[in-house]
């Protein structure tokens, strides 16, 4: 049997009487690309921060990496990276100090920090700029630094939470560049996005409405489903009926 | 271990690049030091008299002269009327305003005793009081030199009472030695409990504080590598504060300087375990300040820097004696001015470190993770 | 207009948004009030002294008995020796202690001169001397009585308390603590608003929006303006319903007078915030930075006449200082605008010159 990153069964996440996750239920194999969809507000960074181990759920099972996501969310955190829709490195530290931080934290020894930032520089082509202020680099190349950081100590599984907000369309092709040969090196990637050509980079997807999955296939299945051309007109279709309203 | 380095040489790194706060850590505490103590005396040397004379006699010159030799007074203006006195009073020129009555020395000589009237501007309190009792002092020393005064006395023996008064650890009872270890200590808590208090909550504000919250560190190890930076700090401001002390004021402690040591690390530890809960609590920085200033504030005033503790009714000693600062304030000023020991601080000790354990147990117990 | 109203309506919003800091500058003029109004004294109060009376006789007794009755002193008799007088003092349990001699009566009899010495823990000047004064005054007072002939002619001062006959020591402090919380709040506040703005990067949008900056600094300006009228009213209140503080003068000079200070105020946070570029450097500058200065230079907690000349000049450059004048004077002693014009000018002056600077800076920054 093939081994799963995620197993999420009946997921849910009460606030009062809001339903920010509804019984939820999905599973990502190892290795996959899997794209999380949804509209604004539809409980995508909710779902996420729980798979991530920053917020307990309140009822249903899932487990990330073999892991529980109840009882162990430190085992989890160890064997995930996570890239957050803020843009989560430190502004006033230097590329190479961000790199050797967040290295430094996940037990990377400094001898493999070294190394393996030479490579990354080098195949970012920040060689020049390593001891700049991370603050000073633009938008694009602040992300795709993000994104090496967060898989910087090799994780099973890579979080990206709309990595690519704000970031221009040459970027954003490198950007999925840099995903597809993580994925090829073995990492699950769990990312959620905005942009619907996007979506036809995962090997799956799923489309979130008010807190429900609403839709979980591969883009093909999907549009064939809905009768569609593109992931758009399906996410359009299903979108539609959100009654709650974008923040 | 490993995973604490990198944490400290992240957080050193940070404060070391942002050059305004760091000169302000160290320079305003120092500069503020060194003027402070200069401006806090309640040494009240120059009260100012308007003097009305209506009996323009004797013993009325002979009184005014006494006023005026005192040493604590400065007579500005002599009025003929207390009306035009009361204009200096009003005009904040004057802080009491003295009237010797027509007939002064007539009525002295002939009933044996004569009112003068005194009138204090009773707003300005501590001026007001001192100045009333310094009057009052001179008064009776005049009345005891009055030559008919002096005549009875030589007649029937009757004992004198010599009071002899000294202070001890301060014989010129100086104010500075009591202000100056107390401003050092409130500086102290302002830098450590500010920097702290804001830090945390920085990282939220900014958003790196999920990212941090995503990586395996633990809550010990991110509050450590919070707290030991600004440790360090603290006790350099420390030290450069006690060189202040002996520099400017030629203050050095009486006691142990290890001792001192030993107690302002455990009270650092304490103060930034306060910063560090209230950035756990506060959503972000504008409220961090506040609440840190909001307890400044109550720390600052009950803690018994200006004022004595033993006068405050009980409620307010309570609150007195769950400020950490007081404690502390209270330790250096024992250590530096009367050289206490180790065995006399002990009880202080507790409490500090009472503090360090709560504070911060708290402050790692109400940050989460997860949440 | 309009969209000025609007945007004040904006500014409005995030400030009540922040529950926790408004509950905190409101919190502060209360817990001031209260703790200066019922904890804190300048007085000595309950002052733990020992007692070494090594006599016992009839006179020490009605001396200590003396002592005793008054409430300054908590009083412990015991005999010491100075080495435990000395251990007594570095464990700060006592402040002084009083010693009597063997043979105090008999010598004061016979010898017509007894001594009896009084030794403070000078570590604490302020009540060494206190205690020193009353220990003094209740001596000298047991001495006169008990000597036959007491002074034959004696001048009598009868001290008459101006504008306080009630002696309520809240007087003393309310003024000042009004100049503190409003400079404070005020100026800190205000600054952070517009840095915070420039931090997030919404600062700019702003101004490439039709609106003349000056505007924008108006809008952002306003709600502080309105609160701290609030928190002002607030301590008047207090004041009076909880201190029994009574205003003797014009209510309506009050306020306005206020008004104008709460101006000067948000026009130097407005100043602070052009001068930083993060909240944590304002928040530093206006809150600790502040906070000591504004205390002394007001001189409302130290006579400001001891001060070094270099202080009182500098005070002079202190809004808080001027201020402080205006309220006692309306406030407290019932003065009229005529007592009061200078001050007021200065004030005026002060408040042109920030926001000039504030203004100017701001456009050079487009």
């Amino acid at each position: 049997m093939e081994e799963k990153a995620i197993i999420c069964k009946e997921l849910t996440k009460q606030f009062g009487d809001f339903y920010a996750v509804n019984k939820i239920s999905f599973e990502v194999s190892k290795g996959e690309i899997f794209g999380f969809l949804g509209a604004n507000g539809a409980g995508k960074t909710t779902a996420m921060r729980i798979l991530c181990g920053l917020s307990y759920p309140s009822s249903g099972t899932a487990s990330v990496a073999g892991f529980d996501v109840y009882r162990q969310q430190e085992s989890i955190k160890k064997n995930i990276g996570y890239m957050s829709q803020k843009f989560s490195l430190y502004e006033n530290l230097t590329v190479l100090e961000n790199i050797e931080f967040f290295g430094g934290v996940y037990g990377v020894s400094r001898k493999e920090i070294k190394e393996r930032s030479n490579d990354l520089l080098e195949t970012l082509g920040l060689q020049k700029e390593s001891r700049k202020m991370v603050g000073e680099l633009p938008l694009g190349w602040k992300q795709k630094l993000a994104f090496s950081v967060a898989i910087f100590h090799r994780p099973k599984i890579v979080f990206l939470d709309e990595p690519t907000g704000g970031v221009d369309p040459v970027t954003r092709r490198q950007f999925w560049d840099m995903i597809y040969e993580a994925a090829a090196s073995g990492i699950t990637v769990f990312v959620t996005t905005h942009y619907m050509d996007e979506a036809e980079y995962c090997n799956r997807i799923s489309v979130m409405v008010d807190g429900r999955v609403e839709a979980l296939d591969t883009p093909a299945n999907l549009k064939h489903q809905f009768s569609a051309d593109t992931i758009d007109e399906v996410f359009y279709q299903l979108a539609r009926g959100a009654k709650r309203s974008a923040d | 271990m490993k995973v604490l380095r990198f944490i400290l040489q992240k957080e050193f790194r940070q404060i070391f690049r942002d050059k305004t706060i760091l000169a302000m850590m160290f320079v305003m505490p120092t500069v503020q030091l060194i003027v402070m103590p200069l401006a806090m005396n309640f040494d009240v040397k120059n009260v100012n008299i308007s003097l009305v004379d209506h009996d323009h006699s004797t013993y009325s010159q002979k009184l005014i002269s006494k006023i005026a030799s005192s040493g604590y007074f400065r007579i500005i203006s002599s009025d003929f009327s207390f009306k035009e006195a009361l204009m200096h009073i009003e005009k904040e020129e004057a802080d009491l305003v003295v009237e010797i009555p027509s007939g002064f020395e007539r009525n002295l000589v002939r009933d044996g005793a004569q009112k003068l009237a005194v009138s204090v501007d009773a707003i300005n309190g501590s001026k007001a009081s001192i100045g009333g009792s310094y009057l009052n002092t001179v008064i009776s020393d005049f009345n005891a030199g009055i030559d008919i005064n002096i005549r009875n006395i030589n007649k029937t023996p009757s004992g004198v009472i010599d009071i002899s008064f000294r202070n001890w650890f301060n014989p010129m009872a100086e104010y500075k030695y009591y202000i100056v270890p107390g401003i050092l200590v409130l500086l102290l808590t302002m830098i450590g409990g500010f920097m702290t208090a804001l830090n945390i909550v920085r990282e939220k504000e900014v958003g790196t504080i999920e990212q941090i919250n995503v990586t395996p560190i633990k809550k010990w190890e991110f509050i450590l590598g919070k707290l030991i930076p600004f440790w360090v700090i603290g006790m350099t401001v420390f030290s450069i504060g006690l060189v202040v002390c002996f520099v400017v004021y030629r203050i050095v402690p009486e006691g142990s300087i290890a001792l001192i040591y030993l107690i302002a690390s455990v009270y650092l530890i304490a103060l930034l375990g306060f910063g560090l809960l209230i950035s756990t609590y506060s959503d972000n920085q504008v409220q961090a300040m506040f609440v840190a200033f909001f307890f400044m504030m109550i720390f600052m005033l009950m803690s018994g820097l200006f004022t004595s503790i033993d006068s405050m009714p009980t409620w307010a000693r309570i609150i007195s004696n769950l400020t950490p600062v007081t404690h502390f304030i209270k330790v250096v000023r024992m250590i530096v001015l009367k050289g206490s020991g180790f065995e006399e601080v002990k009880t202080e000790l507790c409490y500090i470190l009472a503090f360090a354990f709560v504070l911060n147990g708290w402050a790692i117990w109400n940050y989460r993770k997860t949440n | 207009m309009k969209q000025l109203f609007v945007f004040i309506r904006k500014e409005f919003f995030h400030v009540f948004r922040d529950r926790r800091t408004l509950l905190i500058m409101f919190g502060l003029p209360v817990v001031q009030i209260l703790l200066f109004g019922f904890a804190l004294t300048n007085e000595v109060k309950n002052a733990h002294i020992v007692i070494s009376d090594n006599s016992g006789d009839v006179q020490t007794l009605q001396i200590i008995n003396k002592i005793r009755a008054s409430s300054y002193f908590t009083v412990e008799e015991s005999v010491l020796n100075y080495k435990a007088i000395e251990k007594a003092f570095r464990r700060g349990e006592v402040k002084c202690a009083l010693i009597f001699p063997a043979h105090f009566s008999e010598d004061l009899k016979h010898g017509g001169k007894t001594q009896v010495q009084i030794i403070a823990d000078g570590s604490d000047p302020n009540t060494a001397k206190t205690i020193i004064n009353y220990l003094t005054a209740i001596i000298t007072d047991y001495q006169q009585q008990s000597s036959s002939s007491g002074l034959a002619y004696r001048i009598i001062p009868e001290t008459r308390m101006l504008y306080n006959e009630e002696g309520n020591g809240s007087l003393n402090f309310i003024p000042g603590v009004m100049a503190l919380i409003l400079m404070i709040v005020c100026t800190a506040l205000t600054s952070v608003s517009v840095v915070k703005e420039k931090e997030l990067g919404t600062m700019e949008i702003l101004l490439v929006s039709p609106f003349k900056p000056v505007l924008v600094l108006i809008a952002k300006a306003v709600p502080y303006l309105v609160l701290s009228f609030a928190n002002f009213t607030l301590i008047v209140l207090l004041s009076v319903f909880v201190l029994d503080v009574e205003i003797k003068g014009s209510v309506i000079l009050l306020f306005v007078e206020s008004t104008l200070f709460i101006i000067t105020c948000l026009s130097l946070g407005l100043l602070i915030s052009n001068a930083t570029s993060s909240q944590q450097t304002a928040l530093l500058l206006s809150l600790m930075g502040m906070m000591l200065p504004t205390m002394i230079f007001t001189g409302f907690m130290f006579p400001l006449e001891n001060m070094p000349w270099i202080f009182r000049m500098i005070s002079n450059i202190v809004p808080a200082h001027w201020y402080f004048l205006i309220i006692k004077a309306v406030m407290l002693k019932g003065l009229g605008f005529e007592y009061i014009w200078k001050e007021t000018l200065i004030l005026i002056g002060m408040t042109i010159a920030l926001l000039g600077i504030a203004l100017k800076n701001f456009k050079i920054r487009l």
